[in-house]
């Protein structure tokens, strides 16, 4: 950094690196959409009443990822428990990781 | 061997048809024999763009209907040796263009053309599913701004999943990239992304950088491919995407503000 960095104001991004940068987050959204097979939203959804039936917890507290390699595929499962009523500040985290000949 | 192109956008209004329009002339140009397909159904304008609305007798449909026979519908343009047009119906709709119809007449086509392009409507409904499902190369036409580049991408996932190719296992359609509209004075002043912003979020080969320019209404407006205008900035970038897309090594032109002289400055001279 130059001394006369010092006195110039820190640039804004301009519209330019917004534009970009909000195309990437949203692709990125839309790509991993495009590729996961349509059961996926359906599956978190009926999981996520199963677990609520034994723990409370929010909805967005369960990701279900779907990753294909050649001959296998994994479902993971992601179920972010939340942190015990008394004192300790500990989330649990449970993973189920489930993997089979695709 | 024929290819088949397609001129696909996702977005509507970037430029496809003036890009076909210019494309193809410009591979005509260079001695292949070219034609052009509107799958435009119901909205047709490739016809208008090229000059020839009043010579449209028969179309598409009618030959993919059996009325008529492909020569009838073939208009074979009057300035450019090789360059034929098929016009689409402008009273039917999309529901018109069937698999068997459309490949029948590709197959036709294919005997006597070396490159078919397929002007796509926008969208990804039938009209857009048709025109790119028998492509062996898209043309991806996309304007450095938000909404474009995101259908660009949708547009790119459409043709990787369901063109014929992809549904055959065959190798992939082949994919261009053709930035059209690109102001680099915007650029340079940060209210448009770059061409190299636009690629590193599309991830295809860039095949032509199109400048935003008054030379593309001047030309459609008298019904003129923009490519015969050879004076202006946009023919001229047509040009070299088309002398790219045939292996060309040709650098690309029009992206930095160009500087203007005293003289211009003075006479406040346009492109």
């Amino acid at each position: 950094m130059s001394i006369f960095d010092f006195f110039r104001t820190p640039k804004k991004a301009s519209a330019a690196d917004q534009a970009k940068e909000r195309l990437q987050i949203v692709l990125a959204h839309e790509r991993a959409g495009r590729d996961s097979p349509d059961f996926l939203p359906q599956l978190q959804k009926e999981l996520l009443d199963v677990i609520k039936k034994y723990v409370s917890i929010d909805d967005d507290k369960v990701a279900v990822k779907l990753d294909r390699a050649s001959g296998y595929s994994t479902l993971e499962v992601n179920v972010e428990l939340p942190a015990p009523a008394k004192g300790a500040a500990r989330a649990a985290t449970g993973k189920v990781a489930a993997a089979g000949n695709a | 061997m024929a290819k088949i192109i397609v001129m696909t956008s996702g977005k509507g209004g970037v430029g496809k048809t003036t890009s076909s329009a210019a494309f193809g002339t410009g591979l005509a140009l260079r001695g292949f024999k070219t034609c052009i397909i509107d799958f435009d159904v119901g909205l047709r304008n490739l016809d208008l763009i090229m000059g020839c609305e009043r010579r449209v007798v028969f179309d598409f449909i009618n030959v993919i209907n059996g009325e008529a026979r492909l020569s009838q519908a073939l208009i074979k343009d009057k300035r450019v040796e090789n360059l034929y047009i098929l016009p689409t119906s402008q009273t039917r709709d999309k529901d018109a263009l069937t698999e068997q119809g459309v490949e029948k007449i590709l197959n036709e086509l294919k005997k006597e053309f070396d490159y078919i392009i397929c002007d796509s409507p926008a969208g990804i409904e039938r009209g857009a599913l048709m025109a790119l499902y028998f492509a062996d190369h898209a043309i991806i036409v996309t304007n450095p701004e938000v909404s474009s580049v995101r259908d660009s991408d949708r547009i790119l996932g459409v043709i990787q999943a369901k063109s014929r190719r992809a549904e055959k296992g065959e190798a992939p359609v082949q994919e261009h990239l053709l930035v059209t509209r690109y102001d680099p004075e915007r650029v340079e002043k940060g209210e448009m992304l770059k061409v190299e912003d636009v690629l590193e979020i599309l991830a295809i080969p860039l095949l032509g950088i199109i400048p935003e320019s008054p030379a593309v209404l001047r030309a459609s407006n008298v019904g003129m491919p923009v490519v015969l205008d050879d004076k202006s900035n946009a023919g001229q970038a047509y040009s070299d995407a088309v002398g790219r897309f045939l292996g060309e090594k040709i650098e690309h032109r029009f992206v930095k503000v160009e500087k203007k002289g005293f003289f211009d400055r003075l006479l406040r001279r346009t492109a």
